[in-house]
């Protein structure tokens, strides 16, 4: 999910880019040296995973995986999406450098904000973990969905409809998210329980 | 499914200072992004048009990458005109057709064309190693460089690990609809590449660390700005600065070219 250059006014387009910085501060100071490669190499990954097309119908949607950055690397969600979009604006043109800060923030504040809402209820039992990792998928997907939608609105007022159509479109990429959310958390949880946040909820990669 | 198209290439802007390059891509970004006068937006496209030629791309592989914006533009065409409150100018049925809209939708347009097209031509003609190094020149945070760098490096490496597992899905006769078998199937894959890229990452650690890995990828390349780059940079200043001064005070541009051109009394 991202916006494309030209279309956010001023302000919101320089909010962005503080709120973009903030974060992204957050997250470089809490990655030490000992994570600098996994947080690259794991947004490697993210970039590689959104290009995924999940079919829906005659469709098909790619999907964001927001919620699971955000589960993996908590605040390092921050600089680690940044880099993947930048990336995206240059081999893709997706996005572009005045939106990079209001795209960052659009992924990864729901990372984030996930990341603390769920992890402590990763190790639950079953049927309360299943539903955190649905409700993470589900949710990451919301908030940037709306966060989308109000760049957008506060930009232009009359942008109103374009925007509810946007939140709208993203209803049932929320839906295969936040499935595909619950299946992949569950396959982790087996396979290599020791890149997700350990049962006390400390960051995993940000290792402090 | 990923690749540098652009990337190689010996023309005037292949050649110049990434550095160059890097700092009038986001003065042009956020010059356009904010110019709303028509004219203005006019000129800017015509320089990214220029700018494509500078770098002399060809423009039957350009033209395709405006497809990206094409979705969300086409959108904006579709509901804004009639969505925004303003003087009717024409009529479709019970819609009613606004002069502003229709005005908000072109200036949208032009703007996300022609900075995309200047962005191709300013920094997709530079490997992103080479961007990496000048980024990092330009001081921009070493540990921020350092995770563009190896993001970039090991996005292709990923990328392979991800066609390896599709591959298998697809010998395993799997074919992907809407039902929860496909997404079940696709969250596991996901989840392989995230354990497969965690190992990955583990094993690189321990590879640098053993080779007095500090944290910054050093670099042999030097990058020099001599006349070119600063006859570049002078040219790309003047005309965003022309930009910037028709934005917020039209009348003086007016008043100049009369004064230039002769009154035309």
């Amino acid at each position: 999910m991202h916006i494309s250059e030209g279309v956010l006014s001023g302000p919101v387009l320089l909010s962005g880019m503080a709120l973009a910085a903030a974060g992204t501060g957050i997250g470089i100071k809490k990655l030490d040296f000992d994570h600098l490669a996994e947080a690259g190499i794991l947004s490697a990954a993210f970039f590689v995973a959104s290009l995924i097309h999940v079919p829906i119908g005659p469709s098909s949607v790619h999907l964001l995986l927001n919620g699971i950055i955000g589960l993996l690397l908590g605040w390092a969600a921050f600089p680690s999406i940044m880099v993947a979009l930048f990336l995206q604006a240059i081999f893709f043109q997706f996005g572009g450098l005045t939106t990079l800060g209001v795209n960052t923030v659009v992924m990864a504040l729901p990372g984030v904000v996930c990341y603390y809402l769920f992890a402590p209820l990763l190790w639950k039992k079953k049927p309360v973990a299943v539903g955190a990792a649905f409700a993470c998928g589900f949710l990451a997907v919301l908030g940037s969905a709306l966060l989308l939608g109000g760049a957008l609105y506060f930009s232009e007022k009359n942008f109103l409809e374009v925007a509810t159509l946007a939140v709208m479109a993203h209803l049932p990429v929320m839906i295969i998210e936040g499935i595909i959310t619950a299946f992949c958390l569950e396959f982790l949880k087996k396979v290599n329980p020791e890149i997700l946040p350990a049962r006390a909820g400390r960051p995993p990669v940000t290792g402090n | 499914m990923i690749s540098e198209p652009f990337a190689s290439g010996d023309s005037f802007l292949h050649r110049l200072d990434p550095r160059v390059r890097i700092l009038a891509a986001a003065a042009y970004s956020f010059t356009v992004a904010l110019s709303y006068r028509l004219p203005n937006l006019l000129a800017a496209l015509v320089l990214a048009l220029a700018l494509v030629a500078l770098a002399r791309l060809p423009l039957n592989q350009v033209l395709p990458r405006l497809k990206v914006v094409l979705g969300f533009l086409l959108l904006l065409w579709l509901v804004l005109p009639w969505s925004y409150q303003g003087t009717t100018v024409a009529r479709l049925g019970p819609l009613a057709v606004s002069r502003e809209g229709l005005l908000l939708a072109s200036q949208i347009t032009l703007k996300s064309v022609a900075i995309l097209l200047a962005l191709i031509a300013l920094l997709a003609t530079m490997t992103t190693a080479r961007l990496g190094h000048a980024m990092n020149q330009m001081r921009i945070p070493d540990k921020l460089v350092f995770l563009i760098l190896i993001t970039y490096r090991y996005i292709f490496v990923i990328e392979q690990e991800y066609q390896k597992l599709w591959r298998a899905a697809r010998i395993r006769n799997f074919r992907p609809g809407t039902n929860l078998h496909t997404y079940r199937t696709y969250a596991y894959l996901i989840g392989m590449l995230f354990v497969r890229a965690a190992a990955r990452a583990k094993r690189v650690h321990q590879a640098m660390k053993c080779r007095c890995f500090q944290g910054k990828f050093h670099t042999l390349e030097e990058f020099a700005s001599g006349r070119r780059e600063w006859l570049f940079a002078a040219v790309m200043l003047l005309l965003l600065t022309g930009m910037a001064v028709y934005e917020l005070a039209p009348a003086a541009v007016h008043h100049l070219f009369t004064l230039a051109c002769g009154s035309p009394k």
